[in-house]
């Protein structure tokens, strides 16, 4: 694997690691490693660095769903133009075009049940391409961008072993 | 009367008759006292693992919960399923070996069942087994078990720990019967390519030793691959070569091994395997028939995750001043310490709760230095060489 890949595997995997401990993982020195980040960076090949959040560890309400949209293009208006609208909202927290029974997976996020029912009611039902909507609440979550939210893990190796 | 013993109580564990001398006569597991010492404390980080942390892939679990829902947990034939050792053949050719499944392959229960089949199938009362160290732990007692007595041949940091023609003759390998090896090491972790090997094999030969080597730790390498003593012109007829799924599929608790050689010595070793074991067990093997189909991804992502904390580790030792050889294969680096090992090892622990294994319970090579498997996360290596850094600078 080339030094681009490797870094990009170790941001994958921990992002908040100082440029020194990739610098030591990947047999760079820390000036490398950080050209390389900032190039991924202008490229737009790295677009942000997030915290996973397990939500039901968070005090206070928070509601998840799925909002699956299908959408009626013309003329004047192509897949990106919609994206372009949807794609404003905070509580649209990802977006994407999929092939399949509908066109676009959205994920959304917001403080309450009721507040997602009237973002899809108020916001998206009423643009004029959007044809049909199905809204998934999410229940419970068990993976979250690669990283499994097992609360019961435990290392049951022995602490000495041959 | 009850399940418990006659008197109502259960007896102090004292036997009234006495244990074989050969029970009497193994000395206890180096690294029982430390195991010991390490469960004693909490919030210790263990570098003393000597397994992966990570799981079986899935696929490979998967097929062995497939196999037991269908029942399918019979014996199988004593050298194992067909499939598997077709498979493991078929995988082998990555590596020069060329056995035949039929004949010249055969599925034990972990590679130290393997290496203890061919300890009696090979050694006489008598006979003398060299152990390159430092060395698994195992190979002394197996040797004594056999009858057989145990040399040492102390390979040397400034060799890169390869065992070499000179220190194989400065041991007095020459008058031995057997020689053991284990590349990519446990536990140092360096490897030897072909043309270091040459010159062991040249020694075999000249002094007509059978050559076992344990090769578990093949698929993890990361500079560069695997050679096997075995492909080398004169050897395979006298190499018994053991690998298993234990360290490149995580596999360890599962228990699968297995060894290849010319028929008539896995033919001698399955003579034995017959009435110890039987056959290794039936649904570790489904499980690892499917991880040689298709678990290699699982594999490469794993050796990529060691070598950054490989790496990592190595890097950490540098900067608090240590001497490292800088492995290259398996899990673990195997610094030089100050002082004596076992001293430093217990400070560590007592003082920074880092547990590590001191490198003489790996025989006379190893002292002077410990053995610490890079087999944790990241996050926990991290902690664990700051606490190591602040312990060697308090020294």
């Amino acid at each position: 694997m080339d030094a681009r890949h490797e870094l990009l595997d170790a941001l994958l995997d921990d992002a908040r690691q100082s440029s020194a401990d990739l610098a030591r993982q990947l047999g760079m020195d820390e000036a490398e490693v950080d050209a390389l980040i900032d190039d991924f960076e202008s490229e737009g090949v790295v677009r942000g660095y997030q915290a996973v959040v397990d939500w039901r560890e968070v005090e206070g309400e928070h509601v998840q769903a799925e909002l699956e949209l299908n959408v009626e293009l013309d003329r004047e208006t192509g897949y990106r133009d919609i994206a372009g609208r949807i794609a404003q909202h905070p509580e649209v927290r990802s977006l994407r075009l999929v092939s399949g029974d509908y066109d676009f997976a959205v994920d959304l996020e917001a403080d309450s049940l009721d507040a997602i029912n009237q973002f899809v009611s108020e916001r998206i039902a009423p643009i004029p391409e959007v044809t049909q909507t199905v809204t998934h609440f999410v229940m419970d979550v068990y993976k979250e961008r690669g990283i499994t939210f097992d609360r019961d893990r435990d290392d049951d190796r022995l602490s000495i072993s041959p | 009367m009850t399940g418990d013993s006659p008197n109502g109580e259960h007896g102090d564990g004292e036997a009234a008759v006495p244990l074989s001398a050969r029970a009497e006569n193994t000395p206890p597991s180096g690294i029982r006292r430390f195991f010991e010492l390490a469960e004693e404390r909490e919030d210790v980080i263990s570098l003393g693992v000597g397994e992966p942390d990570f799981s079986v892939p899935w696929a490979a679990r998967q097929a062995a919960i497939d196999s037991l829902e269908r029942g399918r947990t019979s014996y199988t034939s004593n050298r194992g399923l067909r499939e598997l050792r077709a498979a493991i053949a078929d995988h082998q050719t990555r590596w020069g070996h060329d056995y035949d499944p039929a004949d010249e392959v055969l599925v034990t229960t972990g590679v130290s069942e393997g290496v203890d089949l061919a300890m009696r199938a090979l050694v006489d009362p008598g006979d003398t087994v060299a152990i390159a160290e430092p060395a698994y732990i195992s190979y002394g007692p197996n040797t004594l078990f056999s009858g057989g007595d145990p040399l040492p041949v102390p390979t040397r940091p400034e060799d890169g720990f390869m065992l070499t023609y000179d220190v194989l003759d400065e041991a007095g390998a020459a008058d031995a019967d057997v020689l053991i090896l284990c590349y990519p090491n446990n536990p140092t972790g360096a490897i030897m390519r072909e043309d270091d090997l040459q010159e062991v094999a040249a020694f075999a030969i000249e002094h007509d030793l059978a050559v076992l080597s344990d090769e578990v730790y093949a698929a993890l390498t990361y500079d560069g691959g695997h050679d096997s003593i075995a492909t080398i012109d004169g050897m395979r007829e006298r190499t018994v070569v053991f690998n298993g799924f234990s360290k490149a599929y995580a596999m360890t608790g599962l228990r699968l091994g297995y060894a290849m050689g010319p028929t008539d010595l896995v033919d001698g070793m399955n003579r034995i395997h017959q009435y110890t074991m039987l056959s290794a067990p039936t649904t570790p093997q489904h499980a690892a028939l499917e991880a040689l189909r298709s678990c290699e991804s699982d594999v490469e992502d794993m050796v990529g995750e060691y070598n950054r904390r490989r790496r990592f580790v190595l890097s950490r030792l540098d900067e608090m001043g240590l001497d490292c050889y800088p492995a290259q294969g398996a899990f673990y680096v195997f610094p030089e310490v100050p002082g004596d090992d076992e001293d430093f090892a217990e400070g560590l622990l007592n003082e920074e709760g880092v547990a590590v294994v001191p490198g003489n319970v790996f025989g006379d090579g190893g002292v002077g230095h410990v053995r610490m498997s890079y087999a944790r996360s990241m996050s926990e290596l991290r902690q664990a060489m700051d606490r190591m850094e602040s312990y060697v600078r308090s020294l």
